[in-house]
């Protein structure tokens, strides 16, 4: 298919052009002109025999057309015009370094990454955020005009390993902004979590030494495995245990198992990595009653030592709750002095756990005021209802 | 996330703009349109929109499946909706950051509501 043909090509022709002249801003004008060109040609004419070298050729001819004229208004000399560049390897990753630059804000990262390495277009990244065309048109035109006065430029960085973390932390985001925007009603929106997937993918191939990377895709991997089974057909969510467990991907939850396994025993652990054996015990659990509950207790404790912050400590203390019970759970809660939004949930879920409804109602319902996300208030207000 | 930046009309705001001058009335209207200019520019605004007066407002039910329109209560009501900025920003203290440089901060307050997502936690 055309479409993701082009997609495919992409970052490795940006990367070529940007390096070869330099200007990341401009290289990145001329290569949607040129992908543009090409989804407009390459249907009816057919794809050309090397269509990552027709596209180099037509976005440099573009780039220098436009700096021509540039200069023409400048008066000044012209840009070196031979040889064509080329695509090289460390490529794909210098692009990727560039996108989610320390300078520029989450945000920000997420929209210029989706375009110049995801191949998206703006429209594209719009309706999958859910906001303005063209919105996201100024947040990749800010986003270029601040690594420009950032003074970044198309060379792979010298501290690339303390790069690295905010690369894989940025895929991370557009992963899980395909589960914060997730409307379902739009029929041709690009599902940001396979998106998020296949860029990690591509991260793996250029860093196949990386545990972190491999953990990263893990996790991906493990976690839309449940994605058929996490909502029902109205929208509403189904909680892990709830979960008709026959809905979940086979192939993912097998991959995801596989490079989990193979990457804790091979690189140093890491968060990302803790994370995915959380989400391997889960997946490989035949029922919820089945649970290893004693192993997700222990890498919780792993993980809070590792990345602490009170998400990880509340997942601690559901754990704990499953092996020492629900009182040792409300103890441990007491005890957390935490102050998010979730602790109500999780103590409602543990005091109904322990026997006391009434009291659980009031949690559930001091929880459903307090949540941000909206299934999540018609989950808590059905055990509201269900209390009652 | 998204944010919305809630804007009210109320006796303490109608007091304020009563007691400015013709320029602080016109600086006012220009910093709104320059804020939302602003938010553009950076990427982060969604829509803003400011509200005809609620005496134009209809006021809709349906019942046994019919819809019923009237003229509001508007009358009797002290404080309405005057005007909205819907931004998306990584996290609230941006929010904030933008709902300071709204005009009617400066004379009354406005208020940032965070808008629910569609994420949900798998409990």
């Amino acid at each position: 298919m055309v479409e993701d043909l082009l997609r495919t090509s992409a970052p490795q022709v940006l990367a070529a052009v940007a390096r070869r002249y330099g200007d990341f801003d401009a290289a990145e004008d001329a290569v949607q002109e040129a992908l543009l060109a090409a989804s407009q040609q390459w249907p009816a004419g057919g794809v050309p025999d090397n269509p990552v070298a027709w596209l180099i050729r037509v976005a440099s001819r573009r780039l220098i057309e436009m700096v021509r004229n540039e200069q023409a208004r400048r008066r000044r000399e012209a840009l070196p015009q031979d040889p064509v560049p080329c695509v090289r390897g460390d490529d794909e990753l210098t692009l990727l370094l560039l996108c989610c630059h320390p300078a520029l804000t989450g945000n920000a990262q997420v929209a210029l990454t989706l375009r110049a390495v995801g191949g998206l277009t703006t429209a594209e990244i719009a309706r999958a955020l859910l906001i303005p065309e063209k919105t996201v048109g100024q947040r990749i035109s800010r986003a270029k005009q601040r690594l420009r006065d950032a003074g970044a430029r198309f060379v792979l960085p010298d501290d690339l390993e303390s790069r690295l973390p905010g690369v894989r932390q940025t895929l991370y985001l557009i992963f899980n902004e395909g589960s914060t925007a997730s409307s379902g009603s739009a029929l041709h929106r690009v599902e940001l979590s396979a998106e998020a997937i296949r860029l990690t993918r591509q991260l793996r191939q250029l860093r196949p030494a990386d545990g972190e990377v491999a953990g990263l895709l893990a996790l991906m991997l493990l976690t839309d495995a449940r994605r058929p089974a996490r909502t029902r057909a109205d929208g509403a969510l189904v909680p892990l245990a709830e979960q008709d467990r026959s809905l979940w991907d086979q192939a993912f939850i097998a991959e995801g198992v596989s490079l989990i396994t193979d990457a804790l025993q091979r690189y140093a652990v890491g968060p990302f990595q803790v994370q995915a054996a959380i989400a391997a015990v889960h997946d490989e659990a035949p029922s919820a009653a089945a649970t290893d509950w004693p192993q997700i207790l222990a890498l919780y404790r792993l993980l809070e030592a590792l990345a602490p912050g009170p998400m990880v400590t509340l997942n601690r203390i559901v754990a704990l709750a499953e092996v020492d019970g629900p009182p040792a759970g409300l103890r441990a809660l007491d005890d957390a002095g935490l102050d998010h939004y979730r602790v109500a949930a999780v103590r409602a879920h543990l005091l109904e756990r322990s026997g006391a409804p009434a009291e659980a109602r009031e949690e559930y319902r001091r929880a459903a005021r307090l949540t941000l996300s909206l299934p999540e208030r018609r989950y808590l207000e059905t055990q509201v209802a269900r209390l009652a | 996330m998204k944010y919305l930046i809630l804007i009210q009309s109320n006796p303490r705001s109608l007091a304020a703009w009563d007691a400015m001058s013709d320029d602080e009335r016109m600086a006012f209207g220009r910093d709104h349109r320059r804020l939302a200019e602003r938010m553009a520019d950076e990427g982060v605004l969604v829509v803003s929109e400011g509200l005809a007066d609620p005496s134009l407002a209809k006021w809709v039910s349906v019942r046994d499946g019919g819809a019923i329109s009237s003229d509001g209560p508007y009358a009797e009501v002290k404080e309405h909706l005057a005007g909205f900025y819907l931004i998306d920003t990584p996290s609230l203290d941006e929010a904030v950051g933008w709902a300071a440089r709204v005009p009617d901060a400066k004379y009354t307050e406005v208020e940032v509501r965070p808008v629910l997502d569609m994420s949900g936690w798998e409990f």
